[in-house]
């Protein structure tokens, strides 16, 4: 039962985008847990309600670090209103599939995503509060 | 590279079948290609082919040929002799069965599915080093007990069970003793007598051998039952016609691979040797299973701070073709129920790799090996949160005052 990888899984797995991490991030999100096998941890730099950088490190299988590296690719330049849209499926169909065993990890993604807006947005209401 | 275009490291799940192998195979298909059953000429040349076949491969565990059946593999001659070990058991009352932790999957669900049918069993620990203890075997067996059935080489690891002393207890408890031998044939040198096993496993493709055939030895005396009814074949206790090329097969790999063994294995075991110091010296890495007791052509490291399926693709990518006992490779959300048994927390089973290997690999494989892998541990590093954060906090550490 070997697991066959989309040509595009492949590519973004071989030669992942946008990994690293922001040191000047304004919103930070780790979800996962290494004892299921799979850590992400997602940075984003916002301009003005646009995300104008987004990089990412992953602990997991080839599908996590695939899954984070077109999700990255996908909330480049985007409003967060429109990055908080992304969904699972959205970054499964643009790497043209995942095997089903494999459709968890791109749900990390996504929920890396909103947990990296959600630390944005809090500690914009830090700042309100500090003002 | 021996099979050119990838370096195979692969060797525990399945190998290449050998050339003489191939050969003693051939003709099968196209001179004795009767059915063994036929009363003709053509029927009795099939009919030699398979008894001869049996005849060597019970001279190879010192066995009579009266004692081998065979079955379309591993899985199927530890399915069968569980099941069997069981039901002579349970004739008597007797309805306990004692394993290990860490045995392959066809012995671990098989005894699953006689639980349900309600028999108790007895998992031994296997301790870190990957190892039962047969005080623990003695300790464990009780008055109702059927069946010990303890793996003789894991298949992970590749640790190498005390298996004559298990033997030894079980004989001397009048219960009947079982082992899967599929990662050991062909490697060590086996002696049912010797070692007083009752029932062993063997599988073809584990030693250069074809898939899809294998061997239970039952020692005469223990009344197995049938598996497959139908006709007389295996002394009318596994029906349908022989796979008369695969039986030829398997019976020249298994003399094949035991031919020169020694200096076979010594050939491997130096590559492992060379194997083991170079990796050691990637920090946060830790040999899986004991040192010593385990076979030449088997190493199992875990990488802190990585996946292995990742590392496997990284590694696939460079041509080298290994296996993980990660969850996603297994398609599970579990990591290898072996490491796990061996008492490795899950975070850190997930980062392991099994490199096994054989004489039919050359230096220049181990060469690529060690040129490739710290460079692929080191980039799927970079990429890890939880890497970052433990070289974050050592770095908190060496800072603070004292």
């Amino acid at each position: 039962m070997a697991m066959t990888y989309s040509e595009k899984v492949r590519d973004h797995f071989a030669n992942p985008r946008n990994v690293g991490t922001l040191e000047d991030a304004d919103g930070v999100g780790e979800v996962g847990n290494a004892v299921c096998g799979d850590i992400m941890k997602m940075y984003l730099k916002i301009d003005d309600g646009i995300i104008t950088d987004a990089k990412f490190n992953t602990f997991g299988c080839g599908a996590a670090i695939a899954t984070s590296s077109m999700a990255t690719e996908m909330i480049k330049g985007k409003p967060i209103e429109e990055a908080e849209q992304l969904t699972n499926q959205a970054v499964v169909e643009a790497l043209d599939g995942l095997p089903p065993v494999k459709i968890h990890c791109s749900v990390l993604a996504e929920e890396a995503i909103k947990a990296a807006l959600d630390d944005y947005r809090s500690r914009k209401r830090d700042e309100i509060v500090h003002d | 590279m021996g099979m050119g275009k990838y370096v195979y490291m692969d060797q525990a799940a399945t190998t290449k079948i050998s050339e003489r192998a191939l050969g003693a195979m051939m003709p099968c298909f196209t001179e004795a290609f009767g059915n063994p059953s036929s009363l003709h000429e053509a029927g009795r040349d099939a009919e030699a082919v398979v008894e001869q076949a049996r005849a060597r491969i019970a001279a190879c565990f010192h066995a009579e040929p009266s004692e081998i059946y065979f079955t379309s593999g591993g899985s199927e001659a530890d399915n069968w002799a569980i099941r069997q070990g069981a039901a002579l058991g349970a004739k008597k009352g007797k309805k306990h069965l004692i394993s290990s932790a860490f045995e392959h999957h066809a012995v671990l669900h098989t005894l699953e599915a006689l639980k349900k049918e309600g028999f108790e069993v007895t998992l031994l620990p296997v301790h870190e080093n990957g190892l039962v203890r047969p005080e623990e075997l003695k300790a464990a067996i009780r008055e109702d007990t059927a069946l010990v059935t303890v793996m003789y080489v894991n298949n992970e690891v590749g640790t190498i069970q005390p298996v004559e002393e298990l033997g030894r207890i079980c004989r001397e408890s009048g219960v009947l003793f079982h082992t899967d031998a599929v990662q050991a044939a062909g490697h060590l040198l086996i002696d049912v007598k010797e070692q007083n096993i009752d029932m062993l496993s063997i599988s073809a493709h584990k030693f250069h051998g074809p898939k899809g055939v294998g061997a239970l030895y039952v020692r005469k005396g223990v009344a197995l039952g049938n598996l497959i009814f139908g006709g007389g074949q295996e002394r009318g206790k596994r029906a349908g016609t022989e796979n008369v090329p695969a039986i030829a097969g398997m019976a020249t790999a298994l003399e094949e691979s035991l031919e020169n063994r020694e200096e076979k294995n010594a050939r491997t075991r130096a590559m492992q040797r060379k194997l083991l110091e170079a990796v050691r010296k990637i920090p946060c890495t830790r040999l899986n299973g004991d040192e010593e007791r385990r076979v030449a052509g088997n190493l199992n490291f875990c990488f802190e701070g990585i996946e292995g399926e990742s590392l496997l693709l990284y590694l696939d990518l460079d041509g080298i073709c290994a296996s993980s006992g990660s969850a996603c490779t297994s398609g599970s959300l579990e990591p290898s129920h072996v490491l796990l048994a061996l008492g490795l927390p899950a975070e850190i089973a997930h980062g392991s790799l099994r490199l096994s290997f054989d004489e039919t690999n050359s230096e220049a494989d181990a060469d690529l090996v060690l040129e490739k892998l710290p460079e692929v541990v080191a980039r799927l590093r970079s990429m890890s949160p939880v890497w970052k954060e433990k070289e974050d906090r050592e770095e908190r550490e060496r800072e603070k005052p004292f």
